[in-house]
């Protein structure tokens, strides 16, 4: 049992200059033999391995990741939470998430830094303000919050905002979900791997999977480069890649992956409390913690594993930040970096077993898995303990390419894809 | 962001052109008799390869004509570029 995190931890680690601290996570050799292993050491991999150790009982698990965790798309997002989607299945999926969220960080004994500040979606053009209001209608049948703004009123909730009508794209109005806010990207998978390791779950990083070995329809285990691990069950959550673990079974996936982009200013003192979206100009914008502007540029529209991404997209998000928020005119950005995301044709994920026995897939979250991963781990983790979906994540299959029961959310997916 | 060269204008900048996909998808010969799980296959399923992808292009802002380009998409080197209708170069 690891020792608690807390305020006495904190005095008493004081005195031994922070330099005693036991390890978070351990950082053991892979077991010849495990009940199950998840490939992909992000947030929700991480997050179903948790899961399938607390609530199913499956304690001699790994986690397998090529790098180091939490250093794919979990460390390159916005970090951005909400659950305004249109569907009632997306609505279950997305809000099951939500919920999970505030109370994540006594639960895991980790601040995650959840803060509910509120997510603003803006229309700017009439067929944005009857989607948006039509959206607010099936989120609140939903039981979800989510409330419709006039310009007035999105002006008094985030007063930066230009809202002259003389603007190119003039704001005609938005969404507002309260509960929604942000949360700390990183703290997310380090939380969910102490809380996993505690339970016996083998975390391995720099273990890339070189290849599935299949029993006819049945899995048998996974090469890797730390050598061949035995298994019955695998969970592949891989994002960008899953095409690549999915090709290594002989399946074939509906995605395609593309780099996404993402910047950071230089830091400044709080300026804007909340999150605002804007799908038409495709501006996102939020401030973390440490007072830098945190922006959400659009995909490419070529399939590329570069993790770089083009500079007329940051420049075309940057043109639109700046005509809706002349007051960061001189600002400089600091960083830029791209997330490779697997982006389905219905824009919703896929959380399914597969026509091979004892592999499932957890991917397709294209542009906004973030704001899932609790809900995506503990559904995915359900699924595979079960071998049946939870009824939140039985939508989400994979045979729904086939019957043709899609789940279509690309109005709701803020980055317009 | 790279710069492409078209085959009937020549070097241009990425920006200029749009990305249409997976190439050598054929259209079905009956597509009555397709299968549920056959026509998942045409539309939705793909190769989404990390290496070297046959893919097709659209001069949009340009020639406005379509053309095939072979092209690793982990490090985004374009390997050749071929008209509509060329059997594509053995890989």
């Amino acid at each position: 049992m690891k020792k608690k995190y807390s305020i006495f931890s904190l005095i008493k680690n004081s005195f031994s200059y922070h330099e005693n601290w036991e390890r978070a996570w351990k950082d053991p050799a892979p077991k010849k033999e495990y009940d199950a292993v998840i490939v992909g050491g992000g947030g929700h991999g991480l997050a179903t391995a948790y899961y399938l150790a607390k609530k199913h009982n499956m304690n001699n698990i790994a986690v397998v990741e090529k790098g180091w965790i939490g250093g794919g798309n979990t460390g390159r997002n916005t970090t951005i939470i909400r659950s305004n989607y249109l569907w009632d299945a997306s609505a279950g999926l997305y809000d099951h998430a939500l919920k999970i969220w505030e109370s994540l960080s006594q639960e895991l004994n980790y601040n995650v830094m959840f803060s509910q500040r509120g997510v603003m979606n803006l229309a700017h053009n009439l067929q944005d303000v009857r989607d948006l209001k039509r959206r607010t209608h099936a989120n609140r049948l939903n039981g979800i919050d989510a409330v419709y703004l006039s310009t007035e009123e999105v002006k008094k909730f985030c007063p930066i905002i230009n809202t002259s009508p003389d603007i190119r794209y003039p704001v005609l109005g938005g969404t507002l979900q309260r509960r929604a806010g942000t949360a700390r990207h990183d703290a997310v998978a380090w939380g969910y791997a102490r809380g996993a390791d505690a339970m016996g779950v083998d975390i391995i990083q720099n273990c890339e999977v070189k290849g599935i070995k299949r029993n006819g329809d049945c899995v048998e285990g996974i090469e890797t480069t730390k050598g061949f691990i035995k298994t019955k069950k695998i969970g592949v959550v891989a994002a960008g890649h899953s095409s690549v673990i999915a090709n290594m079974a002989g399946l074939r996936l509906p995605l395609e992956s593309k780099p996404l982009q993402a910047l950071v200013s230089e830091p400044v003192k709080p300026i804007i409390d909340t999150v605002v979206m804007s799908n038409a100009v495709h501006a996102y914008v939020s401030q973390s913690d440490k007072g830098e502007l945190v922006i959400g540029a659009g995909t490419d529209d070529y399939v590329s594993y570069t993790q770089k991404g083009s500079h007329q997209i940051v420049e075309g998000t940057l043109n639109a930040i700046l005509e809706l928020y002349p007051i960061f005119s001189r600002m400089r950005m600091l960083r830029q970096w791209g997330g490779i995301v697997d982006i389905c044709p219905d824009a919703s994920p896929i959380l399914s077993k597969t026509s091979i026995k004892g592999l499932y897939f957890n991917c397709g979250w294209g542009t906004g898995g973030f704001k899932a991963t609790p809900g995506s781990g503990d559904l995915f983790a359900h699924t595979i303990a079960n071998d049946e979906p939870h009824k939140l994540n039985a939508a989400f299959n994979l045979n729904r390419f086939v019957s043709g029961d899609l789940v279509d959310e690309h109005g709701a997916a803020a980055v317009a894809h | 962001m790279f710069l492409i060269n078209c085959p009937y204008c020549g070097e241009r900048d990425q920006q200029e052109f749009k990305a249409g996909g997976e190439a050598h998808i054929e259209r079905p010969k009956q597509p009555t008799e397709l299968s549920d799980d056959e026509w998942a296959e045409y539309l939705f399923m793909r190769k989404n390869i990390k290496g070297v992808q046959f893919e097709r292009w659209n001069h949009a802002h340009g020639c406005r004509k379509w053309f095939n380009m072979v092209r690793d998409t982990s490090n985004d080197e374009i390997k050749a570029i071929y008209k509509m209708g060329e059997k594509p170069p053995s890989q």
